[in-house]
């Protein structure tokens, strides 16, 4: 008998996910061309998950991520008189880095899983070969929804959860490091400028995309009992930590090295 | 793209082999199926019948051989004439695969939307209908956990024909049914053929379903990994090989 074992080695896990980011990619290129079988409800439904229901989550970690930056680099400026830049340190930080880090983080724990065990759900119980028996990818009907849904809203999630932040340091500067609130304020202003402005809003995206990506990615290779699903969901939600880890890394390195 | 003459095979499987989890299952299978008949792929589970159909239907590719629709060969023809032959048959998965955040009628409107001109009214009196030929008027608004097991193949089934599909493949349609709903199935089955003209290749463990419904039966063999028999049941069961006799008797005491 003929041997056929070459055609039936499955890719590895990286080649899977490189696969899927092809597959993504070529879904994109289809909505842009206006031939994507996208339906405008499911990405509004998808809309209204991931920005209003997790909004309030998300402004009450920025708002303790950005109290205790207030506090820790207050104390530390404290030391050498300079607690008028706790501004600086407080904006800076939440508006380049923290916003975008800590709104990604919550939206892998939040949607990322949620993601990963509906269409690891779906898959198990054959719903998205249901999918591609009709001819429908499964990348144009469920994953674009939800990742075109976080595009959307990762700006706002990532301005207000950098604004909650800001705001969270004047308290910690004013009570403890007794900065007045207009200088905090004033100087909060001075430090904030267009390219903090930017690189946050393009971090969160990124780190946004990632979230959408890991979770879709495990979700639809999962395999098909539940024991697989909640394992799908777990990897979805390390997998997309630590890609926006190393994400925000690689920017950090990448906008520092080019001046900004 | 025409369906070709009506006295030609509507699908023929041409020196096929097929593989699962990365090993091969069955192969050198050559097959037809007639029109408006009931084809059954029987077989002792694991012997892969499931993964036969899902290499018929297109979720997987041959290892070797051929699937040919009319005069196409459904794993290597261009985007156009794959989606033109995925017209050509309905599917029903095992559990029904209903898609669970919609409501049973929204899943037999969701073919209708995305690949007819219907209008919105039309495709729920479309779906309505389809759901009243089942047997399930009244499901329409359900969703489909609030749905039983026999409720859900039915459901399955209206959806697998709301593109009004001359072939249907049901995958173990009376698995996990009591007798009455396994029965009411094959009156369904039945009616599907007889009144409604359609064909049906249905893999499935019930052995007292081949011998209600089935025209014939194609019989997979486990050991051999390839088919060893494909004629009437009432054939096999009295001149098949020795080891489908066995399995036809043991399925109907069962």
């Amino acid at each position: 008998m003929t041997d056929l074992s070459p055609r039936l080695s499955r890719p590895s896990s990286a080649q899977t996910t490189l696969i899927f980011f092809g597959e993504v990619l070529l879904a994109l290129g289809r909505l842009l061309r206006g031939r994507s079988r996208l339906q405008r409800g499911d990405l509004l439904e998808q809309l209204d998950r991931t920005g209003p229901r997790a909004l309030p989550i998300v402004l009450l970690t920025s708002f303790l991520v950005g109290l205790m930056l207030a506090y820790m680099g207050g104390a530390q400026l404290d030391r050498i008189g300079a607690q008028a830049y706790i501004a600086d340190v407080v904006t800076v930080g939440m508006v380049r880095e923290l916003g975008g880090l800590m709104t990604g983080v919550i939206l892998a724990g939040r949607l990322g899983a949620a993601f990963a065990a509906e269409l690891g759900s779906m898959q198990a119980h054959e719903e998205i070969d249901a999918l591609r028996v009709l001819g429908v990818d499964p990348v144009d009907h469920l994953v674009l929804p939800r990742l075109l849904a976080l595009l959307l809203v990762a700006p706002l999630l990532v301005g207000f959860g950098a604004l909650v932040g800001v705001l969270a340091g004047l308290p910690a500067a004013v009570g403890a490091f007794g900065v007045p609130a207009v200088e905090y304020l004033h100087q909060s202003l001075a430090a904030l400028t267009w390219t903090h402005l930017w690189i946050g809003q393009f971090k969160g995206l990124l780190y946004a995309a990632l979230v959408a990506l890991a979770g879709c990615r495990e979700g639809l290779h999962a395999g098909r009992d539940a024991q697989a699903v909640g394992e799908a969901t777990t990897r979805a939600v390390v997998k997309a930590l630590v890609w926006i880890v190393a994400a925000a890394c690689a920017t950090t390195v990448f906008f520092t090295s080019l001046g900004y | 793209m025409g369906t070709g003459d009506d006295t030609q095979p509507l699908l023929r499987a041409e020196g096929l082999a097929v593989g699962h989890e990365g090993r091969m299952v069955q192969r050198g299978l050559d097959f037809e199926v007639q029109r408006g008949e009931v084809l059954a792929i029987i077989g002792a589970s694991g012997c892969g019948k499931s993964t036969l159909l899902r290499h018929l239907i297109g979720l997987q590719q041959p290892l070797a051989g051929r699937v040919l629709y009319g005069a196409h060969d459904m794993h290597h023809c261009d985007e156009a004439t794959h989606d033109a032959l995925r017209r050509r048959f309905g599917m029903m998965f095992q559990a029904g695969a209903l898609w669970s955040a919609m409501s049973v009628g929204e899943n037999l409107m969701l073919p209708m939307r995305l690949f007819t001109r219907l209008s919105a009214t039309e495709r729920e009196q479309r779906a309505r209908h389809q759901l009243a030929l089942v047997g399930l008027a009244e499901g329409f608004d359900l969703a489909p956990a609030a749905l039983s097991g026999g409720m859900r193949k039915r459901a399955a089934i209206a959806r697998a024909l709301a593109l009004d599909p001359p072939l249907l493949y049901l995958d173990e349609p009376s698995s996990g049914l009591d007798p009455v709903n396994a029965t009411r199935l094959d009156e369904l089955i039945g009616h599907l053929r007889d009144d409604l003209g359609r064909t049906v290749v249905m893999v499935t463990h019930d052995i007292d379903s081949v011998f209600a419904v089935a025209d014939r039966a194609l019989f997979l063999d486990e050991q051999e990994q390839t088919m060893t028999a494909l004629d009437t049941p009432a054939a096999l069961l009295a001149q098949g090989p020795a080891r489908v006799r066995e399995f036809l008797r043991r399925g109907r005491c069962a």
